[in-house]
């Protein structure tokens, strides 16, 4: 080795001793991240956690119907007298376990489907066409009808609000593999006799997650909208359970004379929604130049 | 030029720029002072990171201010100081007085405006001349730019031009507005010999008729030798060197410029011995690759990328495919690596014909022929490690994971790096670093065939004379056959026993490179001999 190339190796030695900050410190130190992250983990706190704090959110009590806020009952009560602080606690579990439950499934089964279409090129138009039809169906209408058919449970919403998710990631995976296939590290895997299975998992798999991060933020974001405007239209979970669309659609009638029944939970909706895309847009101005400087 | 004008175009003295914290070193460049006079072309040399381009881009007011600040020296354009000037000021003389050509003249011309139309602007912004004036004006630059039918050309958009061609526009948008002072930052490097021969002589032509001083950034000493009236070498930011063409092409004093002289590979091949005739390790017959849109009820446009090649590469001896871009020698090595397939004809490997065998046959056969590709940024996965990359074809083929390792550590000795460096990732390495590591990986699956494409392309041209000597070496200490595709002439003359020029497709010669570099035959090959840049200036004797 000639003289010159061992200086550049020790000035890459010194070069590399700087490395890049961890994931974890750039989330930190992005604000929107940090606050978004509060916001919604103050949120997941009050869902898992709230419940054993309050009184019975299905107990009714005729005696104290339709009372606006006050110490004793903080979001005043309903037509039924029944705890309105209660039931939006309450409705917090099923909005973020639907958000999460949509966001996971949806992703999992997109990258699955993604991965196939972008890499197996004779399954590519058969997935796609079928990803097409899929997005041409209403996302409210598709629920209406598979819960009428099979009943409204917390899965049939789940499944409901899902099937539509799926084409929008279905297409960031596929464009994302579309590029990276190309790439020479790819080339010299195949050269280098790497089957399939691995070519996906080792060198595809790992750039699609920080869009898939991302993208997963804007589906729990929007399920979590979907599943309050099926309760609303009764269409969404069954009444007896209490969630934040059925709370405002109870409360409905009852708007002119006690707004307090839909106010709580709608300004609840809106702060969790408004976390997730907090949250969802600071992942994306940090993980994408990330994905643009590494690659 | 032999009578220069006393006073000088640009004159840059002690020009420092700071470069933002955290960067690897403290300034872009330093102290640089150097001059440009009317009617003299000056070429800026140097190697990626020498900070040849910040200083062509200071001059243009056209640096991130955030990110790079000149802190002392002046800049004097036509004896205006260029650092005092305002943001309007120096738009205002970006175009009238200097202007610049970038490298890559699709990037630098807007797609979807016609290309007269983006000359004209130039025109409404910096003059007032009436609508017909203008268009005038316009088809007048593009005649003196020798375009084609500048009429019908001033209606074309940048896609239906060569590459040639647009950089003939960029070049006539630059000149529109007769600026004393042409800043060209590698106006050749993106396009092909042949028509780089001919922007060339452009520039020169151009610059003669006008008058004008032209700042020319290059990383190539060909072109110097062909353009250069004076030439300036930096080295990381710092001037290391100027003079005339002839003083420091012939008698270069600083070890660097040397070196980088040194470092240019001689047109002439060497004498090699002949060679033995050997096992043949490859041989292709026939091989078409043809590219069509079929379409549904339409006859598609069908594009023959590779037709009927023919070619036999023997153990210990390299094969060189040359040709331009477009001209299918990329297809034709991928078509053997099997990245694609090819649409007809034979390739033999081991007795066994691999053109369109099934995956699951083919894969016994994948390990003997191996390639490394020209981009080394792009050629390793980044999220793993060098030596994840390299243990991942022997580990395919069943060998385990501590003798893949053995084998990995061998293979950074053999390519010269430390055998500790398997645990770091690909961006803690240089791009000839890189590239060694690519042809580590190659090496580790103990391949017959080696085929490089365009492997040393993208490297300057010290560490690109490294690559090649590792490159030779391992062909020979693991007699293998090698195929060598490139579209420079000067790395093939001192690195393939055979060459084989392909053009549209189709192989138009072949011979001992020797023979072909003394004597085409076919024209093509006679015209890129021609064209190539520098050819009567022998760089190798400082080496």
């Amino acid at each position: 080795m000639s003289n010159l190339d061992q200086e550049t190796l020790m000035a890459d030695a010194v070069l590399s001793q700087k490395e890049d900050p961890s994931l974890l410190t750039v989330m930190v130190r992005n604000r929107a991240i940090f606050w978004g992250g509060i916001l919604l983990s103050l949120f997941a706190l009050i869902a898992i956690f709230g419940p054993f704090f309050t009184v019975d959110p299905v107990a009714l009590s005729p005696m104290t119907r339709l009372r606006p806020p006050s110490a004793a009952i903080w979001f005043g009560s309903d037509f039924l007298g029944r705890d309105v602080f209660a039931r939006v606690i309450y409705g917090a579990r099923i909005s973020l376990v639907v958000g999460l439950a949509v966001a996971v499934i949806s992703v999992i089964i997109g990258l699955f489907l993604g991965l196939v279409a972008g890499y197996v090129r004779p399954l590519d138009a058969v997935i796609m066409r079928t990803m097409d039809g899929l997005m041409s169906i209403p996302a409210i209408l598709l629920a209406i009808a598979l819960i009428s058919l099979s009943g409204a449970t917390l899965g049939t919403v789940i499944i409901a609000i899902m099937i539509p998710e799926i084409p929008r990631v279905v297409r960031l995976v596929r464009a994302v593999v579309l590029t990276v296939r190309e790439e020479p590290y790819v080339e010299a895997a195949i050269a280098a006799g790497t089957r399939l299975p691995m070519i996906l998992s080792r060198h595809i798999l790992p750039n699609t997650i920080a869009p898939l991060i991302v993208q997963a933020t804007y589906v729990c974001a929007s399920a979590m909208l979907t599943e309050s405007i099926l309760g609303f239209l009764g269409a969404g979970i069954p009444p007896e359970i209490p969630s934040w669309g059925n709370i405002m659609s109870e409360g409905r009638t009852y708007f002119q004379i006690s707004p307090w029944i839909i106010f709580f939970p709608g300004v609840a909706l809106a702060l969790t929604v408004l976390a997730v895309n907090i949250v969802g847009d600071g992942l994306r101005d940090t993980l994408d130049p990330r994905i643009a400087r590494k690659m | 030029m032999s009578v220069q004008d006393s006073k000088p175009v640009l004159e840059i003295t002690g020009l420092t720029v700071r470069l933002p914290e955290g960067a690897d070193r403290e300034f872009a460049i330093e102290d640089v002072s150097l001059s440009v006079a009317r009617g003299e072309v000056v070429c800026v040399v140097g190697e990626s990171g020498s900070g040849k381009s910040v200083t062509a881009f200071t001059v243009m007011g056209l640096i991130p201010k955030k990110d790079l600040v000149p802190v002392a020296g002046s800049i004097l354009l036509q004896g205006e100081d260029l650092l005092k000037k305002s943001d309007r000021q120096m738009r205002a003389l970006r175009g009238e007085k200097m202007a610049m050509v970038f490298q890559e003249p699709m990037t630098a011309l807007n797609p979807v405006i016609k290309v007269g139309d983006q000359i004209a602007e130039l025109l409404e912004i910096h003059t007032n001349m009436s609508g017909s004036a203008r268009k005038k004006r316009v088809i007048e630059a593009m005649d003196d730019v020798s375009l084609p039918d500048p009429k019908t050309m001033y209606n074309s958009y940048p896609h239906q031009l060569s590459g040639g061609q647009r950089q003939r526009i960029m070049i006539a948008m630059a000149l529109a507005l007769e600026p004393g002072l042409l800043i060209a930052d590698e106006p050749t490097t993106a396009l092909d010999v042949t028509t780089q021969a001919e922007v060339l002589a452009l520039i020169k032509d151009i610059q003669r008729r006008h008058g004008m001083g032209v700042m020319f950034i290059t990383h190539d000493f060909g072109v110097v030798a062909d353009i250069a009236d004076r030439v300036v070498v930096m080295q990381n930011g710092k001037v290391v060197e100027q003079g005339s063409r002839d003083e420091i092409l012939r008698n270069p004093t600083h070890p660097y410029t040397k070196m980088l002289i040194g470092s240019v590979p001689s047109l002439t091949p060497p004498d090699r011995p002949e060679p033995e005739v050997a096992e043949i390790a490859l041989e292709a017959h026939h091989l078409n690759k043809t590219y069509g849109s079929r379409g549904f009820l339409t006859k598609g446009r069908v594009v023959h990328a590779a037709q009927d090649v023919e070619l036999i590469v023997r153990r210990g001896e390299t094969l060189g495919v040359v040709g331009e871009s477009g001209s299918g020698k990329s297809t034709v090595a991928r078509c053997i690596v099997r990245l694609i397939d090819p649409t007809s004809g034979d390739i033999t490997i081991d007795g066994a014909n691999i053109a369109t065998m099934p995956e699951r046959e083919l894969r016994p056969y994948r390990k003997e022929i191996q390639i490394v590709f020209q981009d080394p940024y792009r050629s390793l996965n980044p999220r793993r490690t060098v030596g994840q990359s390299i243990v991942e074809g022997p580990m395919n083929y069943g060998l385990g994971a501590a003798e893949a390792l053995a084998r990995a550590e061998e293979l950074m000795r053999v390519v010269g790096l430390a055998p500790e460096a398997l645990d770091r990732f690909p961006h803690q390495f240089s791009g000839g670093q890189r590239q060694r590591i690519c042809i580590a990986r190659a090496l580790a699956m103990e391949p017959k065939v080696l085929i490089a494409d365009e492997a040393v392309s993208a490297l300057d041209v010290s560490v690109q004379s490294q690559v090649l000597r590792l490159l030779h070496d391992v062909r020979e200490r693991f007699d293998l056959a090698m195929l060598f595709i490139t579209h420079d002439l000067r790395v093939a003359a001192q690195i393939c026993d055979r060459i084989m020029v392909m053009q549209h497709g189709v192989v138009v010669e072949e011979g001992r490179t020797a023979e072909v570099y003394a004597n085409p035959q076919h024209p093509y090959t006679q015209s890129l001999l021609a064209a190539a840049p520098g050819r009567e200036m022998d760089f190798a004797q400082f080496a």
